[in-house]
């Protein structure tokens, strides 16, 4: 294990090294470049033994991707906000053809207007696609998703893409010290890539094909099945992820404080790091207040979010992402998760961070301040409610 | 020894399908894979072929295939071939079966791509001339003239009024180690093209005239000679291009008549004299350009 100065993009990278990916398919976007440059340097140097595919654009990763995938090779891309969206065909293709590729997204704002700062409408856009969806905060956790992310998306069981989703410049690109774990630790965590699910010179098969309305839903229901299935293998391989490398991860979900808060505020990524120290302070000021992170979007946690919201007075969801027309697509998620578990609590819903506008600490404390009116609303940070 | 009916493998690798009868891109597919072998690894992306040979469990590919999106195809192979190859596996080949829309239009950007890169793999263009899976609506292949379901041959607008795109000299300007034209009614020159194509390292891409009786209106048992005619004709052309050089391998003394090749057909039945001039005119300039700069 090193002690070593990261980005966030940086750290992923040297996950993904450790994680001995045999195909690299890559095409530039800001703020992703540096991950996949760093992965071109570790090539060339042959610290990473990998094919390094320069494809001409984010449909031909994702699709070049496939190919490596299809036939039983351990493969990795990484995108952000347009590129996410060009590639979108693709989404559901990896997933339907149960292809377990790793992909790296900076979470970055959508045009128009055009802007290259982060917030996470571009993969929660996607949340559809059929994809595991996990949320770093730091570039600890960037570099530790990077490794778990095989070992989850490869089980047999779940054979399910895996989208690891790092805001956009203030992850990506914001130094922080991270261990990175040896060459033989990380063999020790993560088996090579082996399945069934593959174009075999020994044993030829068709793949990708067509399925009429009488075959459809059985294939989409066992889709469905691997994801949820991951439920169960996250928490398997974050064990094993203990054991070898000493650090712990929580599952779908991180509880702050959750545990006698009166008012919690769900969010997800990276301004999870800013809520913790607010909550901190506030509860210095004997507010009973708390966080809760959802690591993962898909599959959804609902359960956590039941078990740890219960209790609460009120919540607030803050996150980067509006559903035109509608509220947070986080939101509706944590609402539906409520509402299944017999739960009414009011709930608000806090859109800010859009095209990687600053959400300060005073903005958290206000949305802890307006929690007390226990009101249902959506309001956009620093611009106003929905109307 | 030159393959030929005698010498080919009576192996089937595409076989049980469901193309409309008389299909020329079916023979294409079958004939190519018949040269290729049990090592092949096929790409087909959306398209006839597709649609016709993969409807689960009807799964109609004794090698391993795949369908890939539809613009997908070049850089599917690409990733196929690159995963096999970081296992330490070489003895195979990537091969890739698009129409003419899926190359031309759709896939053209991958396909640039993948020849930039000069990844190892085969492509073959089987051309029909227009997008036939989808009820013969106009792609950048459809000839001047044609009739389809989105050019239609009316009193203001007589069909396509473009010509079709020269895909051959586009994938050639790459500087790709090996590209082809070939025709199904050529059935010899096509199995000998694919079988030197699997035997040179890089990109290689094969476009062959692959007629379709549902599209181009002529009886299901005139595809092969139909396919023999456009040649015959001048309206299409049996060539390569390798090592920085393009060579034709086959000039008709005298052309058919391209009047007859185009009348027989129901997507040309509406061209008038003039129409047919046209048509003329711009084959005998092509000819004149491939009699200067091809050996």
């Amino acid at each position: 294990m090193a002690r070593k100065f990261l980005s966030g993009n940086e750290a992923f990278a040297e996950g993904i090294r450790l994680a001995r990916p045999q195909v690299i398919s890559a095409y530039p976007i800001t703020p992703q470049t540096i991950v996949v440059e760093r992965l071109s340097e570790m090539v060339e140097d042959n610290s990473l033994k990998a094919e390094f595919i320069h494809v001409e654009s984010e449909h031909s990763a994702l699709s070049c991707a496939m190919g490596a995938s299809a036939v039983g090779a351990r493969a990795f891309t990484a995108t952000s906000s347009q590129g996410l969206l060009y590639m979108a065909e693709c989404l559901t293709y990896a997933s339907g053809g149960r292809f377990p590729i790793v992909m790296m997204n900076a979470n970055r704002s959508t045009a128009l207007p055009w802007n290259i700062y982060g917030d996470q409408r571009d993969s929660i856009s996607l949340l559809d696609s059929g994809w595991i969806q996990a949320y770093a905060e730091n570039a600890q956790e960037s570099l530790d998703l990077a490794l778990m992310s095989y070992y989850i998306a490869e089980h047999p069981t779940v054979l399910t893409p895996f989208m690891v989703n790092l805001d956009g410049f203030v992850l990506t690109h914001t130094y922080e010290v991270a261990d990175v774990p040896t060459a033989l630790q990380a063999d020790e965590f993560l088996p090579p890539f082996k399945t069934e699910n593959k174009l075999d010179l020994k044993n030829p098969k068709n793949l990708g094909f067509s399925a009429g309305p009488e075959t459809n839903t059985a294939f989409k229901y066992k889709e469905h099945l691997g994801l949820l299935n991951s439920k169960p293998i996250i928490k398997e391989a974050e064990e094993k992820f203990e054991k070898i490398f000493g650090r712990k991860y929580t599952g779908l979900t991180e509880n702050y404080k959750t545990e006698d808060a009166e008012y919690i505020i769900i969010t997800l990524g990276s301004i999870s790091g800013l809520v913790k120290e607010t909550v901190d302070w506030l509860r210095e000021n004997g507010r009973k207040v708390g966080m809760l992170r959802l690591r993962y979007l898909r599959p959804f946690p609902s359960e956590e979010i039941a078990s740890a919201a219960g209790k609460a007075k009120a919540i607030a969801v803050l996150e980067k992402d509006i559903s035109f027309g509608n509220e947070g697509t986080v939101y509706t998620n944590v609402n539906s998760a409520l509402y299944k578990h017999g739960l009414t609590i009011p709930s608000s819903n806090y859109i800010g961070g859009l095209g990687g506008r600053n959400i300060s600490e005073e903005k958290i404390e206000r949305i802890f301040d307006e929690l007390e009116d226990r009101e249902t609303k959506v309001t956009f940070l620093e611009i106003g409610g929905d109307r | 020894m030159a393959l030929n009916a005698k010498t080919l493998s009576d192996e089937e690798y595409f076989y049980g399908h469901k193309a409309c009868a008389g299909c020329g891109g079916s023979l294409a597919v079958r004939m190519a894979l018949k040269v290729l072998g049990e090592n092949s690894v096929a790409v087909l992306p959306a398209g006839c072929m597709s649609a016709v040979g993969f409807n689960f469990p009807q799964l109609c590919f004794s090698n391993n295939a795949i369908i890939s999106t539809f613009a997908g195809t070049a850089s599917m192979l690409t990733g196929i071939e690159a995963g096999l190859r970081a296992q330490g596996i070489t003895d195979f080949h990537a091969v890739g079966f698009a129409g003419d829309g899926g190359t031309a239009d759709i896939g053209i950007q991958a396909l640039s791509g993948a020849i930039d890169r000069n990844d190892n793999i085969i492509y073959i263009c089987y051309d029909n001339e227009a997008y036939m899976n989808t009820g013969i609506q106009k792609s950048s292949l459809t000839p001047f003239g044609a009739r389809t379901t989105t050019t239609p041959a009316g009193e203001n607008i007589r069909g396509n009024l473009r010509p079709k795109k020269n895909m051959f000299e586009i994938v050639a300007a790459h500087d790709i180690p090996y590209a082809a034209t070939a025709s199904i009614g050529y059935i010899d020159d096509f199995i000998n093209k694919v079988e030197k194509a699997s035997k040179i390292n890089g990109t290689k891409y094969i476009h062959v005239i692959a007629p379709c009786p549902t599209g181009w209106g002529v009886a299901t048992d005139e595809t092969v000679d139909i396919a023999k005619e456009v040649v015959d004709c001048g309206l299409w052309y049996l060539a390569e291009y390798e090592d920085g050089g393009y060579k034709l391998n086959y000039r008709p003394k005298k052309f058919t008549d391209a009047a007859d090749y185009l009348k027989r057909q129901g997507r040309f039945k509406h061209l008038t004299d003039d129409d047919i001039d046209i048509i003329k005119a711009s084959r005998d300039k092509k000819w004149a350009y491939i009699d200067k700069n091809f050996k």
